[in-house]
């Protein structure tokens, strides 16, 4: 889905956990996430940490797709 | 005797589903699940000394961890030749296998073979390295891999020449070879023309390969202007899951209305996915799909706005005929919407 909806002109950012298969499957721009069953949350953390981790990660992600990148760019800082 | 290890997730040993894919690696002496029909097939000479099973999601969240430890189990047993799966259409588990038989391929320096249904993404990853038996995308198809599998796996552990691709039953590594032929080449060019023009099938001696790449959009401006929208392949829906998205090889995808949501809850949400534990994304859809977050940040100002739908479908042995079409349609929507950038989750 992620190269169709590039293909089509949208910029868009996969947030993914296994990073291996997004970069297989063609995505340019990637965020690492958490964990195949909760990408974006860590049920051990309590509500407010675990929106604060979630948070941070879209905002990854958001980063990204300000990002001017040429080719598969994975966003793990 | 030729000694065997082979590997198998949580699901083939019988350990249990979704709720065990975060098992550790362990190993335990002889054939366990399918490597009792592999076994019989590789007949009196090769005997599978040993079963290594891993939890797919265990694996995946922890590739490099979890490929040394598995190394170090397999070595111990000093095999001649090393088998895993076969996957089928799991993707996490197409993906162990692959990743754990190059591993093995490089640092034990020793024949490896896995086997699974060629969209599974463990395919495209390791085809190059690895001889991978095509099966089917299903366990219906074991009574057919587990031969080509053996068949295979013999000619590997006595050295023997590997015929093509289509002789073997393995999926094309794009290797090319010096060949002799009893026809010269122009001759084979023209029956192979003749053959196209009267629409009869031909093999082509020399396929090309197919590099379906997409260059990145240019980046997003002013975020504070722009309106992002959602999409997963985590199968997030309205509670009770009105489209009846399948939990797997979804057929279908869902455009679900968002306005005024400001927090996917445990009575509002959950998963339609059938591909890993749902009980996370159940409690919590925010997990998946940060609906609640990106409102915060469109409320901040950070964001210009949260496009009003989201789409969802369950990326589960879906075909990637069906991915595409889902996308390439509400792609189109989203574009007549106005949407500036897409933010995609997958599980």
């Amino acid at each position: 889905m992620v190269k169709e909806i590039e293909r089509a002109g949208l910029p868009v950012v996969h947030i993914c956990t296994v990073v291996p298969i997004s970069l297989t499957v063609g995505a340019n721009r990637i965020v690492p996430a958490i964990a195949i069953p909760h990408p974006l949350g860590n049920p051990a953390l309590s509500y407010e940490d675990e929106k604060l981790l979630r948070r941070n990660i879209v905002l990854k992600a958001l980063k990204a797709l300000q990002t001017d990148v040429h080719e598969q760019t994975v966003f793990d800082k | 005797m030729i000694k065997v290890v082979h590997y198998i997730n949580q699901f083939f040993s019988g350990i249990g589903g979704e709720e065990k894919a975060d098992i550790k690696p362990e190993v335990r002496e002889g054939v366990v699940g399918p490597g009792m029909a592999l076994k019989a097939a590789l007949g009196a000479d090769m005997e599978i000394v040993a079963t290594v099973i891993c939890g797919d999601s265990y694996f995946n969240e922890n590739i490099e961890e979890a490929t040394a430890e598995i190394i170090t189990m397999i070595s111990k047993y000093s095999p001649d030749l090393f088998i895993a799966g076969p996957a089928f259409n799991a993707g996490r588990y197409g993906v162990a296998c692959g990743s754990i038989c190059k591993a093995v391929k490089e640092e034990l320096n020793i024949p490896v073979l896995t086997a699974m249904y060629i969209e599974n993404p463990g395919a495209d990853m390791f085809k190059k390295d690895l001889h991978i038996v095509e099966t089917a995308n299903a366990a219906t198809g074991m009574r057919k891999a587990i031969p080509a599998m053996a068949n295979l796996a013999k000619k590997l552990a006595h050295n023997q020449e590997i015929g093509s691709p289509v002789e073997e039953g393995y999926i094309s590594r794009g290797i090319r070879k010096n060949v002799f032929k009893s026809e010269r080449g122009s001759k084979r060019a023209v029956n192979m023309l003749v053959a196209k023009l009267k629409g009869e099938s031909f093999e082509t001696e020399y396929p090309m390969p197919v590099f379906d790449r997409v260059a990145p959009n240019p980046p997003i401006l002013d975020l504070t202007k722009a309106k992002i929208a959602l999409v997963t392949s985590g199968g997030i829906v309205p509670k009770h899951n009105p489209d009846r998205i399948e939990s797997s090889s979804a057929s279908k995808y869902g455009k679900y209305d968002i306005e005024g949501v400001y927090d996917l809850t445990e009575e509002t949400y959950e998963t339609a996915h059938g591909g890993h534990d749902p009980v996370y994304a159940n409690l919590d859809a925010d997990r998946v799909l940060p609906v609640d977050v990106l409102r915060d940040l469109e409320k901040e100002g950070v964001i210009g706005k949260l496009h009003r739908y989201f789409y969802s479908t369950v990326g589960n042995g879906t075909s990637v005929a069906s991915s595409k079409a889902f996308a390439h349609k509400f792609t189109q929507e989203l574009l007549a919407d106005g949407v500036d950038a897409v933010i995609l989750t997958s599980t």
